[in-house]
């Protein structure tokens, strides 16, 4: 993904990088026009995972947060959740939380289980706005929640289209 | 707009656990992007998704704008008896589609 | 004289034969109408690989399955709207086409194609209209408009998997030389032409993103980019941007001599319609 552009000719391979680093400076500025208001921050996360759980302190664990580690744009990014749980009537997953650190919201979603799930496991798919730390947090029917995370590196589209 | 894809197996045996995959047409706009003119864009997500048996809840969800456009969705379920399994996605704009799918269990 | 038919056996006999006959080689293609370099010759031979194969895993797998293609969502439309009767004609696409995967098996993988009443090659969303215009005497439909990309989805669906097989005729020569001038000229504020990104750095990255060599095999597709399903014209109007150059219009004859020339170039590669790229 990250060998340097080496066309045969120097001056060539100069003016072809410069230019092509305009052209991606001009989708970077595209993007960025894309994402308006100052991202969210780690510590803006944290208030929104204590919004939706309270004041609770999930332990690690139990909870596999499946997420590519590169994606090539952010708009989709497929990922799968799933928590280590007997998913029996005593014993089950009731709700997984998921959040991020830098969309410009944390809160991203929430599913609802019970023991008629067999398996606590969920896919979906979900906007990125940058290269980041994704968390997913399961509330169990003990009242106890796990949690697990994962980064993501997001690569930016070359040459999109212009806004106007 | 098109109808939802929905994966349900047709049949299956009493007590299987089944996986159930679902995919919506809608933009899931942000209400952070600009428009044409500069403006925002006014915020359109799909808010909510239950899927029930028979009436009964057996999974649902709550969306924020970062889901992604088009929606798409996998879980299970242990299937015990015959019946209608119904999908419901409910958003912004008074948007409300539902969708029904029989499955028979032996 | 006919011309060279860059499917990948053809050619890869040619290029073995280079090594032996290196003289040979420089005759057939030098006679050619599209004489193509021996580089280029070599690069079509043994590189060409769809944009596909440039993308991770997670993106594979989103094309692969219909379940997770967003483009599905489009194809089902254009499904519904093949069999309803419109215009004053008041006819479907069924009425006269029957089922789409028997009567479309392998048309989206021969467009552009050349019509005759037109007098030059029209491309599939043009083929669709003029069917909308002519036969059902309803409107055409606009440019990448919804319903419009639903019915070309539908189409291109029934050729997934079978090889482009842009006909030799002819009769397509000149606007096949005129897309072929069009993706080596040097254009736009940067001064870049598309073969300078798609056949001298492709596998490289700008940017982020891999440049892919170019090969129309999946359209219409489900751009992430777009967040929905888009025509070939839309993915080079992207480029042209890019490049600060004007894009042409939609339904600009440059651009259907510019994607006959691009599906020409891939010729006897699978269609992947409708597919998924970044
Ligand atoms: C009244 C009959 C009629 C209707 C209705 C009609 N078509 Fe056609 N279509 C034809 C005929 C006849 C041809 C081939 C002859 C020609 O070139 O005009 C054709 C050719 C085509 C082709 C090119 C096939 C090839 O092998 O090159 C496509 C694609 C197509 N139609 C799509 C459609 C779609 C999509 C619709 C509905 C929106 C439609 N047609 C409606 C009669 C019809
Ligand atoms: C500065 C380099 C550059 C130039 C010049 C350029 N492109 Fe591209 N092109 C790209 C990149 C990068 C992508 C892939 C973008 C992505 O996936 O984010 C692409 C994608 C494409 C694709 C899509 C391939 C697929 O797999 O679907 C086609 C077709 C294409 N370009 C054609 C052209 C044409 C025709 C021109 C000239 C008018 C052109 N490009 C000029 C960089 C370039």
């Amino acid at each position: 993904m990250s060998s340097p552009i080496s066309p045969p000719c120097a001056v060539e391979r100069r003016r072809f990088l410069r230019q092509t680093a305009e052209c991606a400076a001009g989708a970077a500025v595209t993007l960025l026009l894309a994402i308006r208001p100052a991202r969210a921050t780690p510590e803006e996360m944290r208030a929104a995972i204590r919004q939706t759980i309270g004041p609770a302190a999930p332990h690690d664990g139990r909870v596999l947060l499946d997420l590519p580690p590169l994606v090539e744009n952010g708009n989709a990014v497929p990922l799968t959740v799933t928590v280590d749980s007997p998913m029996t009537g005593q014993d089950h997953v009731v709700a997984i939380h998921l959040f991020n650190e830098k969309n410009p919201q944390p809160y991203v979603a929430s599913f609802h289980l019970g023991p008629r799930a067999g398996r606590a496991q969920v896919s979906t798919r979900i906007k990125l706005a940058d290269s980041q730390q994704v968390i997913a947090i399961a509330q169990m029917s003990d009242g106890s929640f796990w949690q697990g995370g994962a980064k993501v590196i997001v690569t930016i589209a070359a040459c999109v289209e212009d806004v106007n | 707009m098109a109808k939802p894809l929905i994966k349900v197996p047709p049949t299956a045996k009493k007590g299987e656990i089944i996986e159930i995959k679902t995919l919506i047409a809608h933009p899931m706009e942000t209400g952070y992007r600009a428009g044409l003119n500069g403006a925002t864009l006014p915020r359109d997500i799909i808010r909510r998704f239950v899927c029930s048996l028979d009436g009964e809840e057996i999974f649902s969800a709550d969306f924020s704008p970062a889901i992604a456009a088009n929606p798409f969705l996998s879980f299970f379920t242990r299937i015990e008896k015959s019946g209608s399994i119904t999908f419901q996605w409910t958003g912004d704009n008074g948007f409300s589609v539902s969708e029904t799918v029989e499955i028979s269990v032996s | 004289m006919p011309m060279p038919r860059p499917s990948a056996s053809t050619t890869y006999e040619k290029s073995r034969t280079s090594t032996r006959h290196p003289l040979a080689l420089t005759i057939i293609l030098s006679t050619a109408l599209l004489a193509l370099s021996p580089a280029q010759a070599a690069n079509l031979t043994d590189n060409r690989r769809s944009g596909y194969a440039f993308m991770g895993p997670p993106l594979r797998a989103m094309q692969d399955d219909d379940m997770t293609n967003p483009a599905s969502l489009w194809q089902r439309d254009g499904e519904t709207l093949w069999a309803e009767p419109i215009g004053e004609a008041g006819r479907s696409c069924a009425d006269c086409h029957g089922d789409a995967a028997s009567s479309m098996r392998g048309v989206a993988a021969r467009y552009p194609a050349f019509d005759r009443t037109m007098n030059r090659p029209i491309d599939l969303e043009q083929r669709i209209n003029h069917c909308r215009t002519a036969y059902q005497k309803a409107g055409p439909l606009a440019f990448e408009s919804h319903d419009l990309l639903a019915l070309s989805t539908h189409v291109a669906r029934q050729s997934r998997g079978l090889p482009i097989a842009i006909e030799n005729s002819k009769a397509l020569h000149p606007f096949l030389a005129m897309g072929r001038s069009l993706f080596h000229e040097r254009q736009g504020q940067l001064n870049l032409s598309c073969a300078q990104c798609h056949d001298d750095n492709a596998g490289r990255s700008l940017g982020g993103a891999t440049i892919p060599q170019a090969h129309p095999t999946g359209y219409p597709l489900y751009r992430l980019e777009w967040q929905g399903v888009g025509s070939l014209q839309r993915r080079l109007r992207n480029c042209m941007s890019g490049m600060r150059a004007a894009p042409y219009a939609f339904g600009a004859e440059a651009f259907v001599d510019l994607e006959l020339y691009l599906m020409w170039r891939a010729n006897g590669m699978p269609m992947e319609s409708p597919a998924v790229r970044p």
